[in-house]
């Protein structure tokens, strides 16, 4: 596997020194890993924290900014991040208003950031958390791990961010957030494994000629195996996945999300196909985003997201943003 | 079992054992991931070892408890994933159990030991059977009633009987019923710092 590297120990720290030269709007402190908007902490407004491995860009770095994160902590490539990090961040963004923590559902992140917030309310920073499982692949019981975050992790931290950024409090921020997890439901298919720079080779073994429904974005194999499907088929089976988690009575938010590997020329010929099922299922659709936003590194394939939105979580997600990986105006 | 006295500089071996064994590990501990995880268990415990080792090499705690809390600390500050939390902690809390007693027996190890291991199944809320690092912990602390070597053999043996279990925590439970017939790289580290205890007892 040909990767564009200099060595696999310091691809995290690289990359943020790219980050740091592509972005001077962004504080990048390579050494202890954060990312902070430079007009952090932004006076009367709740600051807004997530982090998780690398290997998922532009997630979560790539939304530092107006209208989203105030923060975030990469970890090593599919790794969630130290304690220390999360702390350092929230210390750097808290205006006094109080700090919200987006964690992704995994064991890792959620006792991370669970010891960061510990540790931050001894600092006296007032932190609430809230986690993100969204991916209808996983079954939800107490004998499981429970649902993993994926895509709607991008939805809430856009429309959390425009809620901060707006002026709301720490409580009413969080239950948006809340209320956009509760109504996002996700489904993921890998067209291939993908391959970390540790390791050097595909994660799992996918022959040609097969794909994996359900997986994650961590480049743990799915559920299920089947011979290679259309997109057509694809998309019947994603949405339908997702819709029998979440019966949506409100037009919904769509995000077709490329995992890292699969050209946009494939990602919007799949988003017609989505658009499809969901007319033929009577789900209206209030607006579209298309692109790699929640990648597992080179991996190749998409995830559906929906998000069933009521005009204030609509209007939140039309509100400006301005990051390096989403960006739009008034 | 010995009565021998385990001091500070005993504990600074182990860990420093530890480190070597999980260094000369580390592939077969990411190969072990890569079916039913994320493929960096090895990567992950090798950085956060290593760090153990630089910290005991240059600013060695004074006690059996001090090595511990301070390796645990120094885990969670440079594992990440669930690793460093869970393994930070069996350390930490074992740590505290030691207190301030300049040595220890080899049962009073033991016990603290199996408070670190009550307070990972704690954190990560799950049980021996949910092939985690519980299902060597828990069989590796109890064979140190009998010696060092039983325990690095129980511990060994736990891991090994992973292999037919059906994950329930941590990213292995993603895979239901596909997580069956794979051994568990948490447990098998696991069982690599009991092999470094045995190792340092020789």
């Amino acid at each position: 596997m040909r990767m564009l590297i200099n060595v696999a120990e310091t691809v995290v720290a690289d990359a943020l020194r790219g980050m740091a030269a592509a972005h001077p709007e962004l504080v990048v402190d390579a050494e202890n890993r954060v990312i902070v908007r430079r007009d952090a902490p932004v006076a009367q407004k709740v600051a807004l924290v997530s982090g998780g491995g690398s290997g998922h860009e532009p997630l979560h770095g790539g939304f530092v900014g107006p209208g989203m994160l105030d923060a975030a902590c990469p970890g090593e490539v599919f790794t969630s991040p130290v304690p220390d990090q999360m702390v350092r961040a929230a210390a750097a963004v808290d205006s006094g208003n109080g700090v919200l923590f987006i964690v992704k559902n995994y064991t890792g992140d959620v006792l991370n950031f669970q010891m960061a917030a510990e540790l931050a309310e001894d600092e006296g920073v007032q932190v609430a958390s809230v986690l993100v499982n969204d991916d209808v692949a996983v079954i939800d019981s107490t004998f499981t791990a429970g649902r993993r975050g994926t895509g709607a992790t991008l939805f809430v931290e856009k429309i959390a961010g425009a809620a901060a950024e707006e002026g709301m409090p720490l409580e009413r921020v969080e239950a948006l957030a809340r209320q956009v997890v509760a109504s996002s439901r996700s489904f993921g298919v890998a067209l291939s494994a993908c391959t970390t720079p540790a390791k050097g080779s595909p994660t799992f073994d996918l022959p040609a000629g097969e794909l994996e429904l359900g997986v994650g974005i961590h480049g743990e194999p799915g559920r299920e195996r089947r011979a290679m499907m259309t997109s057509r088929e694809i998309a019947d089976f994603a949405v339908d996945a997702v819709l029998e988690d979440l019966d949506p009575r409100l037009p919904v938010l769509v995000l077709v999300n490329g995992m890292g590997a699969t050209p946009l020329l494939e990602l919007y010929g799949f988003n017609a196909e989505v658009r499809r099922v969901l007319d033929e299922r009577g789900v209206a659709v209030a607006r579209t985003l298309v692109g790699n936003y929640v990648t597992s590194l080179d991996m190749a394939g998409c995830s559906v997201t929906l998000c069933q939105v009521d005009g204030e979580l609509l209007r939140l997600w039309d509100a400006p943003v301005e990051t390096a990986g989403l960006r739009w105006g008034r | 079992m010995s009565e021998t006295a385990l001091d500070a500089a005993f504990f600074v071996r182990w860990m420093t054992a530890a480190a070597a064994v999980i260094d000369r590990e580390a592939e077969r501990l990411t190969e072990l991931d890569s079916p039913i995880g994320d493929a960096d268990h090895g990567a992950n415990m090798q950085r956060g070892f290593v760090a153990v080792a630089k910290m005991v090499e240059t600013e060695p705690p004074a006690t059996p408890g001090g090595v511990l809390t301070a390796a645990g600390r120094q885990l969670i500050s440079s594992v990440g994933g669930a690793s460093g939390p869970l393994y930070g902690t069996l350390l930490r809390r074992a740590g505290k159990a030691l207190g301030d007693a300049p040595q220890v027996s080899a049962q009073e190890l033991r016990s603290a030991l199996g408070a670190g291991v009550d307070a990972v199944g704690q954190l990560g809320g799950s049980a021996p059977g949910d092939k985690t690092m519980l299902d060597a912990l828990v069989p590796g602390v109890a064979a140190l009633a009998t010696s060092f070597d039983a325990a690095a053999e129980a511990a060994e043996g736990g891991a090994l009987a992973t292999v037919p279990i059906l994950a329930r925590k941590g990213r292995a439970s993603y895979l239901g019923e596909r997580s069956i017939g794979h051994q568990d790289p948490g447990a098998t580290s696991s069982a690599l710092l009991f092999s470094a205890l045995a190792e340092v007892a020789k």
